[in-house]
């Protein structure tokens, strides 16, 4: 049968107040090509057309998602398609109140990133004062009775707080913690040297992982979204290329996955001139990609291709120049020297890089060089 | 372990819901970040623990409808099979 998908992720706006230097939004987020954003009304068809292609999660995702006024109705609308709806935001000056009518329309589940586990480094990594706001709205989601989590982009400069982190999520009573280390991807890629954690701070860290997951059980689900610049072999990138998975963009691109956008030898349709299904079945973006038949070696005689689907096709195209190959990753590629190089950087530089923060007149200047 | 030994009113987590998957043609429960595919059983296991009913009361409904009997053990399986992933808990 042919693959239907499950998850959509509706980017709704790229405007955010926060300005992490490892966003995985679109390096020219503030250019033209993101410019005009969808409408309430043609948002609503495509989640309508996501719901009857087989889609049955949704992510309401950014930039910052609270930033659309009409997100209560966008709610009422996929509630009423019976898609499982969750709101990924970084709460800066959510209210209870927003929250509440956000309840009140249907959203059935709430994530919020923090940066650090204390107001100093959380606000430093996020470029803006949030800390507080983050905090106060995790009480409302408790309170609200929301199922939460806490989600956390882990690099070099937050990584020695993961115990902290974790029991932080345990005090605020989430149900879930992503400790979701950098995928080095749009600004992130941009900010690979600053972000680049060290191997002893990773083997640290997985060792709390594994303590605290002992010591919780079910009461908090802690998720370790693997370092791959770290690993042997590629992590299996969205379950194979369009295999469950899509992603609609503010202003109505349809990519394989959040990050796909950048890959320029692939042509991305937009729902307003396309219905999603045909995109999701005959564009170019979806089919090149799907199944094994493009494979090169060394994926095409491996074993592991069913596992790992060849890693990740934005991986291979932003460090080994073709979207085409196998992942660089893999320690079986033959461009597995550029990764460890970039790992190795780390190792050996004694002075931390400067990062530059996610805003949009650095976004402006990224855009004009294309 | 039999029913007798603990509390015993299966509750579906607030945090999941039964949802039908019209493409597919099946029931499935979702939850953040999830979901699990339920065959025609297993939904119907799900929609009876309603918080009210107890593990005695939902097998008991289920051997009814299916006249058969000694549905306990699998029933309790499925069911501690959702609670180990946070999806169902036992109340009294």
């Amino acid at each position: 049968m042919d693959p239907k998908p499950l998850w959509l992720l509706a980017e709704l706006t790229y405007k955010c107040p926060l300005q992490c230097p490892y966003c995985s939004n679109p390096l020219d987020f503030a250019g033209p090509r993101f410019r005009r954003e969808l409408s309430t009304e043609e948002w609503c068809r495509v989640f309508r057309e996501a719901k009857a292609l087989g889609v049955l999660q949704l992510g309401l995702s950014g930039g910052e998602p609270t930033l659309r006024t009409d997100l209560e109705d966008l709610i009422r609308e996929a509630h009423g398609l019976g898609l499982y709806t969750s709101l990924i935001t970084s709460a800066y000056r959510l209210t209870k109140d927003r929250l509440a009518a956000l309840k009140a329309a249907g959203l059935d589940h709430v994530q919020i990133s923090i940066q650090g586990a204390d107001a100093d480094l959380s606000d430093a990594v996020a470029g803006t004062t949030s800390y507080r706001d983050k905090i106060a709205a995790y009480h409302y989601t408790r309170e609200l009775g929301f199922p939460l989590t806490v989600n956390v982009v882990l690099h070099r400069r937050n990584l020695h707080q993961v115990e902290a982190l974790i029991r932080l999520a345990e005090s605020l009573g989430a149900e879930r913690i992503e400790l979701a280390n950098t995928q080095f991807y749009g600004w992130a890629l941009h900010n690979r040297d600053a972000l680049m954690p060290t191997r002893a701070q990773l083997d640290d860290a997985w060792g709390v992982v594994q303590r605290e997951r002992a010591r919780l059980g079910t009461k908090l689900e802690i998720v370790w979204v693997l370092p791959d610049y770290h690993e042997r072999y590629p992590k299996p990138c969205m379950g194979g290329w369009a295999r469950s998975y899509m992603t609609v963009t503010p202003a109505g691109e349809v990519w394989p996955c959040h990050a796909a956008g950048r890959i320029t030898t692939l042509r991305f349709e937009n729902v307003r001139e396309h219905p999603l299904e045909w995109i999701w079945e005959h564009s170019d973006a979806f089919t090149r990609f799907r199944g094994d038949a493009w494979m090169p070696e060394p994926c095409r005689s491996c074993p592991r291709k069913t596992q790992d689907f060849g890693g990740c096709r934005c991986q291979a195209f932003l460090v080994a120049g073709d979207a085409g190959l196998t992942d660089p990753v893999c320690s079986l590629s033959p461009h597995r020297p550029l990764i460890d190089a970039a790992v190795a950087e780390v190792e050996s530089a004694a002075a931390a890089a400067e990062w530059t923060y996610r805003a949009a007149p650095a976004s402006r200047v990224l855009a004009a060089k294309g | 372990m039999t029913a007798a030994g603990r509390p015993t009113v299966p509750r579906l987590h607030p945090k999941a819901r039964l949802q039908h998957d019209d493409v597919r043609g099946r029931d499935v429960l979702l939850y953040p970040e999830g979901l699990v595919a339920l065959n025609p059983t297993g939904a119907e296991i799900v929609g009876l623990c309603d918080g009210v009913r107890s593990l005695a009361d939902v097998v008991a409904e289920l051997e009814q409808r299916y006249g058969s009997t000694g549905l306990e053990p699998d029933v309790m399986a499925f069911l501690d099979g959702l609670a180990a992933k946070g999806l169902v808990t036992y109340g009294s």
